[in-house]
């Protein structure tokens, strides 16, 4: 089992941003994603590539901005107070189609909140990384091999979409080690961006990457035509990983380290005999409405059990269209819920059905 | 026989600018892209379009440009030169941009030594915006922001960028220079110039620092401008060489 | 052994908890189990109490924090105070007795006291009491194999700490026969 080794996820995280062609890392020192830029900080030389800590969020975004406008895959990563620093610079590359990758490992908020991990920026994340009509792509990894293959579909699907991408993690994850295994580097396989800024070479009109458009039927139809790539998007991008739901009565909803926790809460349930199952986003935009299509119709009840104070509970109703109850457990503030709460719900839940 | 004595540059489009009547950012922008055509650099050259006055001037030049968020074209531009570090990076920037809030970025990217060009445009004001306050604006400045004059109590004193930078260790090129009459104007291309050709040679973070002028926000026609420039902004902002780091900034890589 | 075993450690920063912890994972990985380690993390970590999660386990594991134990580790008074009500009946704790003057008086768990600290200190192994406590744990409950320990072993002790790899064999000796 020599191929399998155990790594930290933030370190997982940050190597596999290198085997998927990342060069160029900006960032800035904060808990609980230390060890990605550390890891980052040790690796780039080896590999040739940049690695920057820079004065602020906000500069080391907009260098992801400038490196991934001129063509090449960059990375920034943060926890939430810091994110919301890099939402600026997000904006502006959703503005302009340049794709990278936003890594944020979750702490509690809001404010300088804790240190403790949460999955309170699930809004953030999936409403608004910055002002403006615009998605991001939203992966949530549960497992740290995981991390690992989400890192480099983030980066091809935010090449193929010309869309910005997001490893929503939290502290939990980018902790614990587990067993990963690494996939083979693919290098120099990254797809033609003819749109880059990175000199004409006198071989074509100058690119332009900007976001000014002051007519409004300009700007309008830019966005409208960026929305029917995003309906492409939600067609074809959806991920979910099902847990014992074929004839589960409850369906718990969870992505991220509060799947984990569900995924146990779920064992003791059927112990119990009762028909709980996992439905476990691993996109949260686009959310996997398509996972909800029989469910909503076989299941009785669903949960969405969270680190937050019930974020994703609205986009759980949504997918089952109001046509099941729909409730909430979980904890916040850098709590974790344990799997004895989330098997109360159920009960609780499972009583009422 | 027709005999062409005075063209526009190459590394101009032929978009008309939008800038008032006796604005000088058009004198600024022809300096630059006569540089970018004298170096032939313009095929790998990306500039990085600032927000002010000048945040339309990805149309105006003719190289691959990118628009950054407000005062962030410093690390824009320092995430453009570290993927390529072929290429000429140059940021073009307003007081507002450059000395406000975009000081972070503009300082760390000069302490860091970034081997980039920054062409510093300092007019005093918020033209684009319509005539607010700058970093810049001089003490007793009437602006819209301050219509009673600046007062340096309350609104705080202005913030001379040259001098500032030229403390820190990163610096090659920080020199002032003005385009008020033909002998600045050429002494501002020779600054250009000079900044454009330290990043070739790989000598580190160059700034040229530009006094220029807004007649529509100051109130003045353009010849009132350019003489209050003289009498005013030259006295609080003396030009000249404040860091001329010969062998430049960056220490060599053994 | 249960398909699923949990194991907490838990006492100072720079007791070398964690150290330990990633020792128990890596012989769990070399026994193709599934395994988590989990830290506790933050301004604790400077001085005060640190814990470390690790479940090996015959089948995907869901939650990784350990919150009823299988086997606890204590090697501080506060953490023995902490967990030691929360180990799960049957199991097994392990008490580096010269740090922590206290008794259990469970009757539903195996107990085991070990005077590591002062062993280590004896047997000129200072430092190293935490792996003593692990030889200690590997004997009451059998968590992985031997062979996988000692991998485990050659796998964490950095190469340019190559000296260390004995000291570390006799302490897990030690902690076996204690």
């Amino acid at each position: 089992m020599e191929d399998k080794f155990l790594m930290k996820g933030n370190e997982a995280l940050a190597e596999a941003a290198i085997q998927a062609g990342c060069r160029h890392f900006f960032g800035y020192p904060i808990t609980p994603q230390t060890e990605l830029a550390a890891y980052m900080a040790k690796r780039m030389p080896q590999v040739d590539g940049t690695y920057l800590q820079a004065e602020s969020e906000i500069a080391a975004a907009n260098m992801v901005l400038g490196a991934a406008g001129s063509g090449v895959r960059a990375m920034t990563s943060s926890s939430s107070p810091g994110i919301s620093l890099k939402t600026e610079a997000i904006s502006y590359m959703a503005a302009c189609d340049i794709p990278a990758l936003i890594v944020n490992v979750q702490r509690g908020g809001p404010g300088l909140g804790g240190i403790q991990p949460s999955q309170a920026d699930y809004w953030q994340a999936t409403r608004a990384t910055g002002h403006g009509d615009f998605q991001i792509l939203v992966y949530a990894p549960a497992t740290i091999q995981e991390m690992v293959d989400l890192v480099g579909v983030a980066f091809d699907k935010g090449d193929q979409y010309r869309i910005p991408a997001m490893i929503l993690a939290d502290g939990m994850l980018g902790q614990m080690m587990e067993p990963v295994k690494l996939p083979e580097a693919k290098a120099n396989k990254i797809i033609d961006k003819p749109w880059a800024c990175c000199g004409h070479h006198n071989k074509r009109p100058h690119n332009i990457l900007n976001s000014l458009l002051l007519s409004p039927k300009e700007l309008e139809d830019l966005i409208v035509q960026r929305y029917k790539r995003y309906d492409i998007i939600k067609e074809n991008e959806q991920k979910w990983d099902e847990y014992l739901i074929d004839d589960a009565d409850i369906v718990v909803v969870a992505y991220g380290a509060s799947s984990r926790i569900s995924h146990t809460a779920v064992d003791m349930a059927r112990e119990k005999g009762i028909k709980a199952g996992l439905l476990r986003p691993i996109t949260l935009w686009p959310f996997p409405v398509k996972a909800f299509e029989t469910l909503k119709e076989t299941a009785k009840a669903f949960i969405s059990c969270e680190m937050s104070m019930g974020q994703m509970v609205d986009d759980v109703k949504l997918a089952v269209e109001c046509k099941k109850p729909v409730s909430f457990v979980g904890r916040t503030g850098g709590k974790i819920p344990t799997p004895n709460e989330v098997l109360d719900k159920i009960i609780e839940v499972g009583g009422c059905c | 026989m027709e005999k062409v004595v005075f063209k526009k540059p190459h590394a101009l489009t032929d978009v008309p600018f939008h800038y008032c009547a006796g604005c000088t950012h058009g004198i600024i922008h022809r300096l630059v892209a006569e540089v970018i055509d004298e170096l032939g650099c313009e095929g790998h050259t990306v500039g990085v379009s600032p927000v002010g006055c000048a945040v339309m001037n990805y149309d105006y030049f003719n190289c691959d440009m990118i628009e950054a968020p407000h005062g962030r074209a410093p690390a824009v531009a320092t995430g453009i030169k570290r993927a390529h570090p072929e290429n000429v990076v140059f940021t073009y920037q307003g007081d507002g941009d450059l000395a406000a809030i975009g000081t972070a970025e503009t300082v760390h990217a000069a302490t860091r030594g970034e081997n980039i060009t920054v062409i510093f445009v300092n007019n005093t004001i918020y033209g684009m915006t319509g005539g607010q306050m700058a970093p810049t604006s001089l003490p007793g400045q009437v602006t819209q922001t301050t219509p009673y004059g600046r007062d340096v109590n309350k609104a705080g004193f202005p913030v001379r960028m040259c001098e500032m930078l030229s403390t820190l260790d990163g610096v090659a090129l920080a020199q002032r220079t003005s385009v008020d009459t033909v002998k600045n104007v050429n002494d501002t291309k020779k600054a250009i110039r000079k900044a454009f050709q330290n990043q070739i040679d790989g000598k580190g973070f160059s700034i040229i620092e530009v006094l220029s002028t807004c007649p529509t926000n100051w109130g003045m026609n353009p010849i009132e401008s350019l003489e209050w420039l003289r009498e005013n902004m030259i006295p609080y902002y003396p030009l000249g060489v404040y860091k001329d780091e010969k062998k430049g900034a960056r220490l060599e890589n053994e | 052994m249960s398909k699923d075993f949990n194991i907490l450690f838990a006492g100072f920063g720079g007791q070398g908890v964690l150290f330990s912890g990633k020792l128990a994972a890596y012989a769990g990985l070399y026994d193709d189990k599934h395994i988590t380690w989990l830290p506790s993390y933050g301004p604790e970590m400077r001085g005060g109490t640190a814990n470390c999660s690790v479940c090996i386990s015959d089948t995907p594991i869901g939650s990784p924090c350990v919150v009823s134990p299988n086997a606890f580790v204590a090697l501080n008074l506060p953490s023995f105070e902490r967990f030691k009500d929360r180990v799960v009946p049957g199991g097994t704790m392990i008490v580096d007795s010269s740090m922590i003057p206290a008794k259990c008086d469970r009757t539903d768990i195996n107990i085991v006291y070990v005077e590591a600290s002062k062993l280590a200190t004896e047997n000129d192994l200072e430092g190293l009491s935490n792996i003593i406590l692990l030889g200690k744990l590997f004997k009451e409950t059998g968590f992985c194999t031997a062979e996988s320990l000692d991998k485990a072993l050659l796998k964490c002790i950095p190469p340019k700490r190559k000296h260390l790899l004995e000291p570390n064999r006799k302490a897990l000796k030690i902690g076996c026969e204690a």
